[in-house]
């Protein structure tokens, strides 16, 4: 690992002014993704900006208007300890605590996850499930992108040079939600995913009304697949119409071959884990009632 | 042999070394720090199989905070025919060398080129990285079936194949191939009503202890070396170093630092005689650490293995004949450890017709190393799961056919020895009487699996020397390092011999200046051996003790008798403690010493019971309960045996679900890492139970065999046998991880796939 400035500052403005001036300079979170990468010689800079003292990037709130805020640096531990977030969005409380081990989650952050933008990132595909919109800002102004266009490459996200990740946005649940993010993995913690499916549903009287999924780990960026989904809506909750969407999801991944499994069976698991993924949801969403 | 009865052994005090350990007291290899000190890098080959054609190093020497780089070139000029013995048995000096610095070409990716001295390990790392070295890549190979084939890429030109005891002329990747046979296994498969015959794979895997190599090195102006690391064996780390830099051994001084994990893996040098060329080169003591990278890469892991084993039967369950192939991948250099897999693949079995093939085979990987019992869980795993499998067809249950067939006192090896007293039928016994065999296994998708294995264990030499303190209590000097609570197993030894108390004995692993020779901490050994030599370092201090005594009294000394700390004659007695304070006025100190060279090493079986439940749709094997039997002769410190146990065991079902090397075909590593280098974690595992059978070692004073390491011979094949009744079909190949068993499942069902 080569040498590199840190510095910390302490407000937005003059973060964005900093990383404007430094189009090289590396964010830090968590720094459970940057460090590894610069120790290993992946990523090289003369500068890293720490953004855990930025108000807004720290930001953790909920309201039934806008849904809830989750600054950028929150980390997973200060996610799934939040009151509002286990009340409203359960699912999303569990995924902050499957990834990493304790440690890494007192560190690691849901935005990082994010902005790391990994294929595998357990974080990604249910927040594209949960319709999550990221504010992203620079020294120009500000912007919204949705999670589902974040990622456009293995660790390329869709910002430009010198716009940082603020907050996330997760609109608030409707009656009848459900949600839920299931991963294969061969250990039961400190692994990464074979392959992730996210599910987000709002039943009515036993009927899809709305059904989002998204997968991890098949695809060269988290992948979202509308016609999973959309295949339920209207459809009642039955072995037919969750099976029908499985296979939908399998027939929409593309996995590669390598040391985390064959093609062959990362597509069986989208199918196995989207039927498991909707099966929790359906069970989350009939348990609110 | 009735059972005494002791007042320490068999007692579960505190360890010595605990405070230290849990208060992060203890200094360990990394945190050693000396004035002056660089901090050193190693480049590596980012090849597996290619010739330096060139290595330019002046970039790297002008870079600013460089004080050294070294090379192969810096080792003194030695005749080539030259063998030394670096602890695991002789070598060539050139292959031993070239290991540590590669000599002309690399074997293997991570292979060591070069290396840097800085002022810290950032710069040495970015000079390192302008070290040129032109390569001329050459094929590689990965297997022993693939390197055994007559057109393999050849990594020595120099290698020529020993043939059943004969050097033959031919230059091959097959170091040598051994043959054992006993009686006429043609007539043994002939006599047979059932014979099973079935191949195995199982990958290169590695012993992932937790804390990487280091070293340390400082070459003084006198020309003595002293050299700090986390090793198995200081003497073996200063006979190694001095070997390799052409030295005489009184040259070197190695100090033990405290050790996170071995498991056999740091018995060889790799960074040490590095660190003494740089630290030669500078005039300044030179630190490496390793990456993690390195440690998979670069150090010694287990080696992968093709095997074939056929076992045939009579109707009755009687074992007429067995017969193993066993061609084990080396790594880059010869010694495979396919021999300790000959000696025990077939040791359970009180066999007449034998025959057992062993090929040593090089490959590019790193050069294998001792990992816990080597060789003999692969050998396990295939024999274990065909007695299963004949169990199966012989409809027995498989705790009854290996007793019906057990091995037992004056049972003869195909490898030659006849056993002495051991205890594989009591082992046998107890796994069947246990309430976990007893107890119901149900539900879907699941199986219990059992399985046997056996490792011989060794002595070699082992010294200890006791100091008698004023206050009566004893500080006790060893050499072995200590990486499972041996400290404290020795100790307790000493203290049954002189009455005292576990907590009276200060044990201290001292530097390879300050205590004679003792041989590595591995083969079972350190309780057994070092245990040894405090057994006889406290009977020369209760023998100096009772001269002191019978002077203070005026009777001759053979009338003072000894028991339980208290010294007797003719109405006279006094304790250890109040003696003691008076050895000043008495004759000056007492220094008690024991050098042993035992032969008396008893083996040690060891049983594992494992029920699991496969998920049918992922393939995710689940390990419901494990229960590990092992006979220790006898248990020492019960706890610390206890943990021998559930730690073999442990990494045992790693090795059979998750732990590979997933190899590249162009020969990298591609899992190098232990996020993506699968090791079970506490979620991955139920609480290990145990049950300790003693069966005393006639060999040892106490009965001790030594327990570090049969408890990971079975858990494979137990896992393996566990998972073919849960689904219905076996899997011959390791790791059995989710895919693989998905597959399984897959090829069996005949429905179309889903």
């Amino acid at each position: 690992m080569k040498w590199f400035d840190y510095q910390a500052p302490t407000t937005l403005a003059n973060t964005l002014a900093l990383f404007d001036s430094h189009p090289g300079a590396y964010l830090l979170a968590g720094g459970t993704d940057l460090l590894v990468q610069l120790r290993a010689g992946r990523k090289q800079t003369d500068l890293v900006l720490d953004i855990k003292h930025v108000a807004e990037l720290n930001e953790i709130s909920f309201d039934v208007a806008d849904g809830l805020t989750l600054g950028a640096a929150v980390s997973c531990a200060q996610t799934y300890e939040n009151a509002a977030v286990k009340t409203h969005h359960p699912s999303l409380a569990e995924v902050a605590s499957i990834i990493g081990g304790i440690q890494i989650q007192g560190r690691a952050s849901i935005g990082g996850n994010l902005c790391n933008a990994a294929p595998s990132a357990d974080a990604i595909p249910l927040l594209i499930a949960l319709s999550a919109k990221c504010r992203v800002a620079s020294s120009k102004g500000e912007r919204q992108i949705a999670v589902e266009d974040f990622c456009i490459a293995p660790g390329k996200n869709a910002m430009l040079p010198g716009e940082i990740l603020v907050s996330l946005h997760l609109p608030a649940p409707k009656k009848g939600s459900g949600a839920s993010y299931l991963r294969f993995t061969p250990r039961n913690e400190m692994d990464i995913a074979v392959a992730g499916v996210g599910a987000s549903i709002v039943l009515e009287g036993g009927v899809f009304k709305h059904a989002r999924i998204a997968l991890a780990s098949v695809a060269p960026r988290p992948l979202f697949v509308p016609v999973a989904g959309d295949s339920l809506i209207g459809k009642p909750v039955n072995v037919e119409s969750i099976e029908a969407a499985a296979e939908l999801a399998k027939g929409a991944a593309t996995p590669i071959t390598d040391m985390r499994g064959t093609v062959e069976y990362r597509r069986h698991l989208c199918a196995v884990l989207t039927k498991r993924a909707l099966e929790a949801a359906v069970k989350q969403a009939q348990e609110a009632k | 042999m009735s059972t005494p009865s002791y007042s320490v052994i068999g007692t579960r005090p505190i360890r010595h070394d605990g405070a230290d350990k849990v208060t992060g007291r203890a200094i360990y290899g990394a945190d050693f720090q000396m004035a002056g000190m660089l901090h050193g890098f190693i480049l590596r080959s980012p090849h597996a199989h290619a010739r330096i054609k060139r290595i330019d190093t002046s970039k790297a020497e002008v870079f600013p905070g460089v004080n050294a780089v070294v090379t192969t070139k810096d080792f003194p000029a030695v005749d080539d025919s030259k063998i030394v013995d670096l602890g695991e048995g002789n070598t060539p000096l050139r292959w031993a060398r070239s290991n540590v610095l590669a000599d002309g070409k690399v074997l293997y990716r991570g292979h060591a080129v070069a290396a840097v001295a800085a002022v810290n390990a950032h710069v040495a790392e970015e000079a390192a990285g302008l070290i040129e070295v032109e390569y001329e890549v050459l094929p590689c190979v990965l297997t022993a079936p693939e390197a055994m084939k007559p057109d393999a890429p050849i990594l020595h030109q120099d290698l020529k194949m020993k043939e059943l005891g004969e050097t033959t002329g031919k230059v091959s990747n097959v170091a040598e191939h051994f043959r054992h046979v006993m009686g006429d296994i043609e007539a043994g498969f002939a006599a047979a009503d059932v014979v099973v015959e079935r191949e195995f794979n199982t990958a290169t895997v590695h012993q992932g202890y937790i804390e990487p190599h280091n070293a340390t090195a400082l070459w003084n102006n006198d020309g003595r070396i002293s050299i700090w690391c986390s090793t198995q064996g200081s003497f073996v780390v200063r006979d190694a170093t001095a070997a390799i830099l052409d030295i005489p051994v009184s040259q070197v001084k190695v100090t033990p630092m405290e050790i996170g994990g071995g498991f056999g893996g740091k018995i060889p040098v790799y960074m040490e005689p590095v660190a003494a060329l740089l630290s030669k080169k500078t005039g300044r003591p030179v630190k490496i650490l390793m990456p993690r990278q390195a440690v998979f890469e670069a150090t010694g892991p287990t080696p992968g293995s093709y095997m074939k084993v056929k076992v045939g039967a009579k109707k009755d369950g009687t074992i007429t004949a067995a017969q193993a192939y066993l061609a084990f991948e080396a790594g880059a250099y010869p010694g495979a450890m396919v021999g300790p897999a000959g000696m025990t693949v077939f040791a359970a079995y009180d066999l007449a017709n034998v025959t057992i093939d062993g090929y040593d085979v090089v490959v590019n990987k790193p050069s294998t190393a001792a990992y816990r019992a080597p060789g003999a869980p692969n050998a396990a795993f295939a024999a274990e799961s065909v007695i299963d499998e004949l169990a199966l067809k012989l409809g027995m249950d498989p705790l009854d056919l290996r007793l019906k067939n057990a091995a037992k006192e004056g049972t003869r090896r195909a490898d030659g020895p006849k056993f002495r007293r051991i205890g594989c039928v009591e082992v046998l016994e107890a796994m069947k009487n246990s309430e976990h065999y007893k107890s119901p296994l149900e539900g879907s998708n699941r199986g219990r699996g059992v399985a046997i294995g056996f490792w011989f264990n060794v002595g070699l030499p082992s010294s200890c020397t006791l100091n008698v303190t004023a206050d009566g209590t004893v500080n006790l000097i060893e050499g072995s390092t200590d990486i499972g609570g041996t400290r404290t197993s020795i100790a307790m030894q000493a203290a049954e011999v002189l009455g005292l108390k576990s907590e009276d004995i200060h044990p201290t692993v001292v530097d390879t200046d300050s205590i004679g020779f003792t041989g590595v901490t591995g083969g079972s050994r350190t309780t057994f051996a070092t245990g040894w030599a405090a057994y006889e370092a406290a009977q020369d201090v209760v023998r100096q003790m009772k001269e002191r005594a019978a002077k203070i009294w005026d009777v001759p000394s053979e009338t003072v008798e000894q028991a339980g700390g208290v010294y007797r004659s003719n109405g006279h007695s006094i304790g250890f403690k109040e003696l003691a304070a008076r050895i000043g006025e008495t004759g000056g100190p007492i220094v008690g010493r024991g050098a042993v060279n035992p032969r008396g090493v008893g083996g040690s079986f060891a049983g594992a019971i494992v029920d699991v439940a496969v998920d049918p749709e992922t393939g995710k094997t689940t390990i419901l309960r494990f229960t590990s039997i092992q006979d220790a002769g006898k248990a020492i410190h019960p706890a610390y045996v206890e943990g021998q146990m559930q730690g073999g065991s442990v990494q045992g079902i790693g090795w059979a679900l998750n732990e590979e090397y997933f190899m590249s075909g162009d020969g990298r590593m591609m899992n190098s890492s232990f996020l993506d280098y699968r090791m079970p974690t506490a979620l991955d595992l139920p609480m290990i139970e145990t049950i300790i059978v003693e069966v005393p070692n006639p060999g040892h004073p106490f009965g001790v065999r030594g327990v570090g390491e049969a408890n990971i011979v079975p858990p494979q094949a137990a896992v393996a046998n566990a998972i073919a009744h849960a689904i219905g079909t076996r899997l011959t190949r390791l790791p059995m991880n989710p895919p693989a068993v998905m597959e399984a499942i897959w090829q069996k069902s005949t429905s179309p796939r889903s």
